[in-house]
């Protein structure tokens, strides 16, 4: 099985050129000193430039941010509850609707999820804006976490937590000394993926928004229905720059604190 | 430990039973009303200071005139008949797409798995929005695809591409790609080469074991690839609206079009209840799927 065709390693480098080739188009041409986003015309950063005094998406990437940080925390918090209710509580009245509400949202288009909050918003009286969009995509988010959290939280040893209770820890100081450790990773990748769908979400944010309030994906749809800009290629490099960035971190982050823990299980073993 | 068992289960499920599920008790209500010059609290309301009476006012004033009114203009069952072929045959395609790289990628060294996991990913993690807008530049009469074409003489006038169904497939395919290649790639990865040894030693030629052998024991993981692209495919709203056509008809667009241009939102919630109904088929049978997978791991 552990052996590389021919046909492999074209379908590898196929695979890769599509996923990847029409990203690289979009960072090349954002350095473009041309208008016109098809030809090239030599090297610049004018279009960086323009960005950054274009008050618009500045403020707009200022909504987006604050969006993404209130609303990720939410969903880290809840999600993490939510696992451990999943994968610990056993059985409990309407266990079936609740993981059902967990998983749902995963598999709901977005019209429908944004269309629905909207109009519970509506209903309750409640003004929309910067809050409304806040628990919107905490809630969607909160779900995405869950499931992170919860295929990590299957796999871990329960001895670990019966040993801290042993030893005299509370439920609270068993979760904060051994629990939360074991998971973080899953947890700081399931904030990560949070606070990037929320940066993401175009069509959610489009219905529980308020006039004043628009996100840098209702930015970006609204001039790219104007036809393509090299400020909006720059735009997306630096969105596409932040994003690698983190999850290279993250994933390395992660890798070495898996390396360091089979480190330690071996020095155990020794022992 | 009572007490706070029971606030760890109640919190979330709170928060998911008013921000989850009511608003779709709302959209059932609103899609049952009658449209008062779109302006909201649309009647009928639910007066609880009447008790049983007003709750038996408040049903009667519902009635299914919008669902009515979607089956009259057919424009409506046209767009859900053309979701479902779009989504379909995007589906198809992705796993054509799909399924070599899957494929190739279980059989790389163990070395090289985390970084090609990572490659595949990684897409994911970046816009969604910004990955459908960098297919506008390639494939717009004026752009890349169409010049590389030309500059190799393969073709002598640019191909209309932008503004039509095939460039929906294609932003679809790109878009959802992950999600066909992980699931393969789960289970081909755990799946036995020795058997595949066997079946050569047998006289088997590398094609027909790979047909009697690998297919067949990945089908699990081809069922969930398929779900996983279908499902949001048949409700997508961004790639139709940016890369499709007037000839595109999907129904995700057609709900946005009647709540933010029409303003007619007792017919858009009439709209997302049917295609909520059409998606409940899908889902519950990938749920099924998925559960006869676990029974079958254990």
């Amino acid at each position: 099985m552990r052996r590389l065709t021919g046909f492999n390693i074209i379908a590898l480098t196929l695979g890769f050129a599509f996923l990847y080739i029409p990203i690289l188009i979009l960072v090349i041409f954002s350095f473009n000193e041309s208008k016109l986003v098809t030809v090239w015309a030599g090297f610049s950063t004018k279009w960086y430039g323009e960005l950054l005094q274009n008050q618009a998406f500045l403020d707009a990437a200022w909504v987006t941010v604050k969006v993404a940080f209130f609303s990720s925390i939410i969903a880290t918090i809840l999600g993490t509850m939510a696992a451990f209710v999943l994968v610990r509580s056993g059985r409990f009245f309407g266990r079936t609707l609740f993981s059902g509400m967990i998983y749902a949202p995963l598999v709901m288009p977005e019209v429908i999820t944004g269309l629905s909050l909207l109009l519970l918003f509506i209903s309750i009286g409640m003004p929309r804006g910067v809050v409304t969009i806040v628990l919107a995509h905490g809630t969607f988010s909160m779900c995405y976490v869950s499931v992170v959290v919860s295929s990590r939280m299957a796999s871990f040893d329960r001895s670990l937590e019966e040993a801290a209770y042993d030893l005299g820890c509370s439920g609270w100081d068993a979760f904060k000394s051994v629990t939360l450790p074991i998971i973080a990773p899953a947890v700081i990748s399931g904030w990560l993926l949070a606070f990037t769908l929320s940066l993401d979400d175009l069509v959610i944010a489009s219905f529980t928004t308020g006039p004043s309030s628009t996100t840098l994906p209702i930015k970006i749809y609204s001039s790219v229905r104007m036809g393509v800009s090299p400020e909006i290629n720059a735009l997306s490099t630096i969105i596409i720059g932040i994003v690698t960035f983190g999850v290279l971190t993250v994933s390395i982050l992660s890798k070495r604190a898996i390396t360091r823990q089979r480190l330690a299980e071996r020095a155990a073993e020794q022992h | 430990m009572k007490f706070s068992r029971s606030l760890l289960i109640g919190i979330p499920y709170f928060w998911l039973f008013i921000l989850f599920l009511v608003p779709f008790g709302i959209v059932l209500k609103i899609s049952l009303s009658d449209i008062q010059l779109s302006i909201p609290p649309y009647t009928p309301t639910l007066d609880f200071s009447e008790g049983w009476a007003g709750f038996r006012e408040f049903l009667s004033a519902l009635d299914f005139e919008n669902y009515i009114f979607l089956t009259e203009d057919d424009l409506y069952w046209k767009a859900y008949l053309s979701s479902i072929k779009i989504a379909t045959v995007s589906t198809f395609f992705t796993l054509l797409v799909g399924f070599p790289i899957a494929y190739s990628m279980a059989k790389a060294p163990d070395e090289w798995r985390p970084s090609l996991m990572l490659l595949i990913i990684l897409p994911f993690w970046t816009s969604f929005l910004i990955r459908v807008y960098a297919w506008i530049g390639i494939l717009s009469n004026e752009g890349f695809l169409n010049q590389f074409l030309m500059g190799f003489g393969l073709i002598s006038e640019p191909l209309t591409i932008l503004n039509t169904n095939t460039a929906v497939y294609i932003g679809i395919v790109y878009t959802y790609l992950p999600f066909m290649v992980l699931p393969i790639y789960a289970t081909l990865e755990k799946l036995d080469g020795t058997l595949i040894e066997a079946a050569e030693d047998l006289g088997c030629t590398r094609f027909s074991a790979f047909w009697s052998v690998t297919a067949p024991l990945s089908k699990p993981g081809v069922i969930a690839g398929c779900f996983l692209v279908f499902i949001p495919a048949l409700g997508e709203f961004v790639i139709p609206s940016l890369l499709g056509g007037s000839e595109t008809l999907m129904i995700g667009k057609v709900l946005w079009e009647e709540f933010f241009s029409n303003r007619d939102w007792p017919v858009a919630s009439a709209v997302a209840t049917i295609l909520l109904l059409l998606l409940i088929v899908p889902i519950v049978l990938f749920q099924r799927n998925e559960q006869k997978q676990r029974e079958e791991g254990q």
